[in-house]
């Protein structure tokens, strides 16, 4: 940094003393003077400082060896990879240092990728610091426009074939070679539109508690559904839940579906709990619920996160993502977090055989807002 | 001398002064670690329910009654203990032999105890276990059989473990946060596969209860499997980073690749002279 010590050539704003010197960096604060010039000039380059290399044949000869070796190393990591790619078998571990119990192979491969590429990269470097020429250059700017004449021949020759080609005196070709070109963009428009998919129509706002699939187009019609294990797939008698205990749940038919199994899985995954009945606030979860047993939608309100954190002392349920919390107790209100409309409940009873079924489907679209939703 | 009085002004001295302090301030800490206070008493061994009783009596009951009934604090709702008839021999195993309990002081968290920190002997904790089943039916000490990974499938464990365990306990058993400074412990390969077997039947302190009922045995044996096999899994990356995922994979990106890259910027951009 030697060439900032002495001043630049062609300067207005060079004196070393007084009002406007040029201040030291590590000289700490110093109060300005008011010498500030009318406007300041190009300062032009500093001064060239040649190098080791450009001064002695030695210097340059070393420069020469290093940047060969770094070449060097990069032959060899090469090499080496192709070598271990065939040597080391995949499974192999080794201990390394610093990093730990870590597969042989992709340490190896790593580090004679990174030997072979910053080779390369680090030879050309110190190539081009060390030996090729570091004099700064200007090279003006030359103006792009082209001269008149030749813009005005442009013209010419183009409207002379337009007219030649009789395209103002044929409108009617004019017009249908628009049209044509024109209507030739919307295939692909169509094909781009076309691959977005189907509307979701009203998918968004049903479940598989409406009673079967319910892709876009498809209503199903109601049937009481019998809530299962995830993943067993076997029901669950209301005996079988007590109290502090927390059932995964999807209904039943769900995971024998051949197709669109996750998108269905994703809106009719149910968290059943059970609590003291006595402890449970709202007369509407009690109704919706057996005795205590209460089943939630897991599917947070504010971006559709699995709420799935369920804390059987306070019941509290926590979204993972983004730390809402839902208090069990009170309906599943919001109590904490980004998250603004409870968790729907899944109204459920028992059926003849003791086990818990659906009565109804979720009264109220599942998960975060979407357009029409209209909330 | 001289070289070292013209380094002092350097820009980088003081981060390097900060780091060697605090790297001393750390070796010192590691080399003469502070003791802790040790006033347990020692309790002879016992083994029937009616020494178990007096053991509870002894360090139990100024939390949870004298007789297991539980506690207010008096404070609001607050319990200093909850009742305890039915949480079964397995739940006091697994408080007590994994050290929660006796708690050192109430809080919303009832930490595991280190290795060689658990107060009580097995036989200790067996009789108490003894009395609170005596008290009312819950889920007995799991037997040697029923915690056997070699007799699990740890596929159909790992299946379960994801939907039921890993919400809280993280994919790799690594544990994370859950409300108002409670967290879910990292099943680690230091706990005992009976201990993780009993939690899951008893639902100790915030976590759920995954009785019988719900899964079965079979089920319970099979995720013990699969937390067996993933201890045992080597990582083939290396360092695993905790576990967590994109936050601290992420943090060691942007902190180590993006320094890398600056580090060549800043070597690029500088004259060779």
């Amino acid at each position: 940094m030697n060439e900032h010590d002495t001043p630049a050539t062609g300067s207005e704003v060079t004196p070393t003393s007084g009002p406007g010197a040029p201040v030291r960096l590590d000289q700490g604060h110093v109060v300005g003077e008011g010498g500030v010039p009318e406007r300041f000039t190009n300062p032009g380059l500093p001064p060239h400082t040649p190098r080791m290399a450009d001064l002695g044949e030695d210097a340059a000869k070393r420069a020469e060896k290093q940047v060969a070796t770094l070449f060097g190393i990069s032959m060899l990591g090469t090499v080496l990879f192709i070598v271990l790619y065939f040597a080391i078998d995949v499974e192999q571990t080794v201990f390394i240092p610093g990093i730990g119990l870590t597969s042989a192979s992709n340490f190896a491969l790593g580090v004679t990728l990174a030997m072979g590429m910053l080779g390369i990269g680090f030879g050309a470097v110190h190539w081009a610091k060390t030996l090729m020429p570091d004099e700064e250059i200007v090279e003006s700017r030359h103006p792009m426009r082209s001269s008149q004449e030749a813009r005005e021949g442009f013209v010419g020759t183009l409207s002379e074939g337009g007219s030649d080609a009789q395209l103002g005196r044929r409108p009617l070709i004019k017009y249908t070679l628009g049209g044509a070109l024109g209507l030739f963009a919307v295939p692909l428009v169509v094909q781009v539109a076309g691959s977005l998919g189907p509307m979701p129509q009203k998918s968004l706002s049903l479940t598989f508690w409406n009673g079967g699939p319910s892709g876009p187009g498809e209503e199903p019609e109601f049937v009481p559904l019998r809530l299962v294990r995830d993943p067993e797939n076997t029901p669950i008698k209301a005996s079988d839940v007590t109290i502090g205990s927390v059932f995964h749940v999807l209904p039943e038919g769900l995971l024998d579906l051949e197709v669109h199994r996750l998108e269905e899985k994703a809106k009719a995954a149910v968290l059943l709990m059970r609590l003291d009945p006595d402890i449970i606030e709202s007369q509407k979860e009690l109704d919706w619920g057996y005795q205590g047993i209460v089943a939630y939608s897991k599917i947070c309100t504010h971006v559709g996160c699995p709420v799935g954190l369920y804390e059987q002392q306070t019941h509290h349920l926590l979204c993972p993502c983004h730390q809402s919390t839902f208090d069990v107790t009170q309906d599943c209100k919001v109590i904490f977090g980004p998250a603004k409309r409870p968790l729907p409940q899944l109204a459920i009873t028992v059926d003849d055989e003791g086990y818990l079924v659906s009565t109804q489907p979720f009264r109220e679209a599942i998960g975060p807002s979407f357009w029409e939703r209209g909330l | 001398m001289n070289a070292l009085a013209a380094r002092r002004r350097h820009p980088a001295a003081i981060a390097v002064l900060l780091v060697l302090g605090l790297f001393l301030t750390g070796a010192v800490y590691a080399a003469v670690p502070p003791t802790r206070a040790d006033a347990t008493t020692k309790a002879l061994p016992a083994q029937t329910a009616e020494e178990g009783r007096a053991l509870f009596r002894a360090n139990c009951a100024s939390c949870h009654g004298l007789n297991a009934e539980g506690r207010p604090t008096g404070n609001g709702d607050n319990i200093a203990g909850p009742a305890l008839a039915g949480v079964g021999a397995a739940s006091v195993d697994f408080q007590m032999g994994t050290g929660r309990m006796p708690m050192a002081a109430p809080g919303v968290q009832a930490p595991a105890a280190g290795a060689g920190e658990v107060k009580f002997s097995d036989a200790d904790i067996e009789a108490i276990g003894a009395y609170i089943a005596s008290l009312a039916p819950g889920p007995a000490v799991p037997s040697d059989e029923a915690v056997d990974p070699t007799k699990g499938d740890a596929a159909a464990g790992g299946e379960l473990f994801r939907v039921n365990c890993a919400m809280c306990h993280n994919f790799a058993g690594a544990g994370g946060a859950l409300t108002r400074g409670k967290y879910a412990p990292a099943i680690s390969s230091t706990i005992s596969d009976k201990h993780i077997y009993e939690a899951m039947e008893t639902g100790p302190q915030s976590m759920p209860v995954f009785g019988d009922n719900n899964l079965t045995p079979e089920s319970t044996r099979d995720i013990v499997a699969f937390l067996d096999t993933i201890d045992a899994a080597e990582s083939p990356g290396g360092m695993t980073l905790g576990s967590l995922g994109p936050v601290t994979e992420g943090l060691f990106a942007w902190v180590f690749g993006l320094g890398l890259l600056v580090g060549c910027a800043v070597w690029l951009g500088s004259k060779a002279a």
